[in-house]
């Protein structure tokens, strides 16, 4: 049977369009109006509200706790302060990623993790002898995630400690008389808050929430606009830019943190004397400089793309739904050279972005790459440069 | 007389988003350019101003569709903060209290428009269909510049017969169709789609904005067309609202001509363009100053540009003549409100999700034509035709919250008015707009905080467009294409060197499109280029 998030109730009356996915065993609205695009457009333009509570979450608790998640996360834990959240991979011995998730420290022994797979067992098994406990809560809490340059107006009217919430950041509130925990984070790239709620509460959590935002444009929103915005926002999604090592057939499906884009987290790597699963393998790729790809983003040549679709005497295609498939990319010479992961129009970029892997050599923002589409049912590839992600990145995210 | 040391390679006149993108090419490409805006804030047309504290209203032009889309990455307009909000419906009041309400899904439109007529409900997939088929046809035209038909140069030839090649490959139905709306009646052109008086009504309105034209007469099928080529991400027909309105769309562009190096100087009306044995060589303002330039460039209406900033008598008689009879006859008028809450339409009870688009009260196209009656003999319509948009609903930085500003866009308002003028009627014709939205909206009037009323005189006198017409000059054909704004002179030239045109009564023509800006700059700088 399928399940339904504690919010459900509400959000069935609200959804308008009765198109529902099934995210991780629960219902999980695809839209909640006929335009996928208008509710983009809130995260972009005021705010929307986006029920995220079907992620895997779990306790991780005990005195070892730290030195537990130390180990097993690629990312150093220790840095991460009480009260602040880090976004982390985990790898397997060889150093490729398994997954990513986010950890929100609530105090020196106390830890909450959010994940898109199930991972108790995995990590149950690599507690040993430390004193740690890892629970499953999954279903005991309901996820709001309210995004967009609005949300924080909105939620200080409901928890006045939001308005010194700073990037990343995490703090207990009382919303509608419920206890919950509400931290500077999100999927959209925009300015965001996630709201963490008992289930029980969460229905009073979300009316309060729905009234807050009345006038300020606030609405909900679905799957579809989220994965428009987690594109401009440069955030991957498991099974789209990587799929876990531990699930992978061959090493073509497989990528290392580096790889993947995250070369950032493993800056000081060098320096750092945890032990932690992949530390050896992951040394090693960067002082060998084995890495196969570079994960950047791309801008379509607007001017290439229109040339290409009138002279096949077609309205270009402006469509911001994502492309359900990898299109390959090519040199000026014919060879490949990488594969676009996401594909789309972007409406704030005015123009078709991707995230791609591009061999490294091309990693340079500016380097030119040719993105193959089929047009009239024929190969076709039009030019796009090389960019830094994220390719959407308004200051008041982190601001 | 005092004189501004500083000279300039160009300097552009009018500060309204034709005059800032023209500027902003020019700096782009290294000319020292000054814009100057004759009020102390550019927009010209495109503005938004806080008239009552945290309303925002678009006084003039309202919402975006035409502008062209390789502007938007030339002048890289998303870097200064462009963004295009679409506005996902449509909705269309009828008289008896029921309504036809489209909206992004094609499936969902398909049963509403059922609902009115089985007949129809399959003819929108061919008329937008076949429309599209036209839009993709002319579009070309609209960004490059006319070829010049008089011209006798191997390049004039060229471009003509580049033309006629372009015009030769469309299928003989495409291009049957183009012509049909070129030159007739929207109401022809509908009525081979459609029975339906309200859906028939609904697509009609586009046929007449900002032209004193019935749908039922010959050439609302031009206008109809030109409303149909706008779009929003590719989707033709599409209307966005940008953030902050129209004004914030200026400023967008503003601040990206400003980056390139532009600057920009306001509450400078300038007097006349300065010349020397022909040739242009600066302008004067009205307070004396004198700034010198190699270009001067004129984002006004032909009237303007050709009759007032420089001496007709040094213009050749023929081209004054055009002008002279160039017809502007503006028709159009806003009622803006502050509103303390939205309208409530009673066949919806309290929905408020139709108010995300365009609210198009014309129900029929006779209720359309019966409007336009009233325009002939001289008055204003005592049942206007009404174009509104609730703004506040698609980006709330526009309103306080719960609170709404709604842009209306009345038609129709003749400029001359027969025995009374505009300054007399008003208030009464702001009443009687009111009047039709509370026939429609019961309860409307109590919702009303502040009223802002345009009349075409408005218009004329703050804008500077003469007699208030929207698009610098009628889009009629005889006014288009190779004779926009006039025959030989459709090429952004003047007959005095160096003088250019580049506002919305060059091809291709008004609305927010940018176009005349951006071709007029290529061909300013194509100029300079071949002089050296």
């Amino acid at each position: 049977m399928i399940r339904t998030t504690p919010f459900y109730e509400r959000l069935s009356e609200l959804n308008a369009t009765g198109l529902w996915g099934h995210w991780s065993g629960y219902l999980s609205a695809l839209r909640y109006d006929m335009s996928a695009k208008h509710e983009y457009f809130a995260v972009r333009n005021s705010a929307g509200f986006f029920d995220t509570s079907p992620l895997y979450k779990y306790w991780i608790r005990g005195k070892d706790a730290e030195r537990f998640l130390a180990g097993v996360m690629t990312r150093d834990i220790r840095l991460c302060r009480p009260g602040r959240a880090q976004y982390t991979l985990w790898c397997d011995d060889r150093g490729f990623v398994l997954e990513d998730g986010v950890v929100f420290r609530h105090s020196d022994t106390e830890f909450f993790m959010t994940t898109a797979e199930p991972n108790l067992g995995y990590f149950r098994d690599l507690v040993g002898r430390l004193d740690v406990q890892i629970d499953d809560v999954t279903a005991d809490y309901g996820v709001l995630a309210v995004q967009g340059p609005r949300s924080r107006e909105i939620l200080h009217r409901l928890a006045p400690e939001v308005e010194k919430l700073r990037f990343f950041e995490l703090t207990p509130a009382k919303i509608a008389g419920s206890s919950v925990t509400v931290s500077r984070t999100g999927y959209t790239g925009d300015l965001g808050f996630e709201i963490f709620t008992g289930a029980d509460d969460a229905l009073g959590v979300l009316d309060a929430l729905i009234e807050a935002g009345a006038g300020h444009g606030l609405r909900p929103f679905g799957e579809d606009a989220l994965l428009m915005c987690r594109i401009e926002a440069g955030l991957v999604l498991i099974n789209v830019e990587f799929q876990s090592s531990r699930l992978a057939f061959t090493d073509h499906d497989r990528v290392t943190p580096k790889e993947l884009g995250f070369g950032w987290m493993l800056r000081g790597i060098e320096a750092d004397d945890r032990p932690f699963i992949g530390r050896r393998a992951i040394r090693r790729e960067l002082a060998d400089g084995t890495s196969r790809w570079s994960s950047v983003g791309l801008l379509v040549d607007w001017q290439d793309y229109d040339r290409l679709y009138r002279a096949a005497g077609l309205v270009p295609p402006k469509d911001e739904t994502p492309l359900g498939y990898e299109s390959m990319l090519y040199d000026d010479d014919g060879n490949r050279v990488g594969y676009a992961t996401s594909l789309m129009y972007s409406p704030a970029l005015q123009r078709h972005i991707a995230m791609a892997r591009v061999q490294p050599r091309l990693a340079a923002p500016g380097s030119r790459v040719n993105v193959e589409l089929t047009i009239n049912h024929h190969y076709e590839t039009v030019a796009a440069d090389v960019a830094r992600l994220p390719l959407f990145n308004p200051t008041r995210k982190t601001a | 007389m005092a004189n501004d040391t500083k000279t300039y390679d160009a300097i552009v006149v009018g500060g309204g988003h034709n005059g800032l993108i023209n500027g902003a090419y020019l700096a782009k490409a290294g000319l020292k350019t000054l814009i100057i805006e004759r009020r102390g804030f550019v927009g010209g047309a495109a503005i938004t101003e806080e008239l009552v504290p945290g309303f925002h209203f678009t006084t003039f032009s309202y919402a975006l569709s035409l502008l062209r889309p390789d502007i938007i990455h030339e002048l890289e307009l998303v870097k200064h903060g462009f963004m295009p909000i679409l506005m996902p419906s449509s909705f269309a009041p009828m008289e008896n209290g029921d309504y036809l309400l489209l909206g992004p899904d094609r499936d969902e439109n398909i049963k509403e428009i059922l609902r009115h007529s089985p007949h129809d409900a399959d003819a929108m997939d061919r008329y937008e269909h076949d429309v599209e088929r036209v839009c993709q046809l002319v579009k070309p035209l609209l960004d490059k510049a006319p070829p010049n038909l008089f011209g006798k140069s191997p390049e004039d030839l060229a471009d003509l017969a580049e033309l006629a090649s372009h015009l030769g490959g469309a299928e003989p139905k495409v291009l049957h169709d183009t012509v049909r709306m070129l030159t007739g009646s929207a109401a022809d052109f509908l009525d081979d789609y459609f029975e339906s008086d309200i859906l028939k009504g609904y697509l009609a309105s586009s046929g007449i904005i900002g032209t004193k034209v019935g749908p039922m007469s010959q050439g609302s099928g031009l206008v109809l067309l030109y409303h149909s080529m706008g779009e929003h991400d590719g989707h033709f027909g599409a209307w966005a609202f940008h953030k902050g309105g129209n004004g914030g769309f200026t400023q967008v562009v503003a601040r990206a001509a400003q980056a390139f190096g532009a600057e920009i100087m306001l509450e400078a009306p300038v007097d006349t363009v300065l010349t020397r044995d022909g040739k242009a060589v600066g302008v004067a303002l009205a307070d004396g100053t004198e700034i010198a330039a190699d270009v001067v460039v004129s984002a006004l209406d032909p009237r303007r540009t050709f009759t007032q900033l420089v001496e007709p008598r040094e213009l050749p008689g023929d081209l004054v003549e055009s002008i002279d009879r160039m017809r502007f006859q503006g028709t159009s008028a806003k009622v803006n409100f502050a509103l303390d809450g939205l309208p409530r339409y009673p066949a919806l009870g309290d929905r408020s999700d139709q108010y995300r688009g365009f609210v198009n009260i014309g129900p029929s196209m006779e209720y359309l034509e019966r409007a336009f009656d009233d325009a002939k003999y001289g008055w204003y319509s005592q049942r206007p035709y009404l174009d509104c948009a609730i703004q506040s609903v698609v980006d709330p930085d526009m309103a306080p919250p719960g609170k709404h500003v709604m842009s209306c866009f009345v038609q129709y308002a003749p400029y001359h008015l027969k025995g009374s003028d505009w300054d007399t009627e008003r208030e009464r014709f702001a009443d009687t707009v009111q009047a039709t939205l509370e026939s429609f909206f019961p309860g409307f009037g109590d919702l009303v905080l502040h009223r802002e009323i345009v009349t075409p005189l408005d218009i004329e006198r703050v804008v500077g467009l003469s007699e208030g017409n929207i698009f610098a000059g009628e889009f009629f054909a005889p006014q288009m294409y190779f004779f926009r704004p006039a025959p030989g002179w459709s090429q952004y030239r003047t007959p005095i060197e160096g003088y250019y045109q580049c506002g919305s009564g060059t091809h291709p023509g008004g609305c927010v499109m940018g176009g005349p800006a951006k071709l007029a700059s290529q061909q300013i700088l194509r100029d300079r280029s071949a002089t050296g």
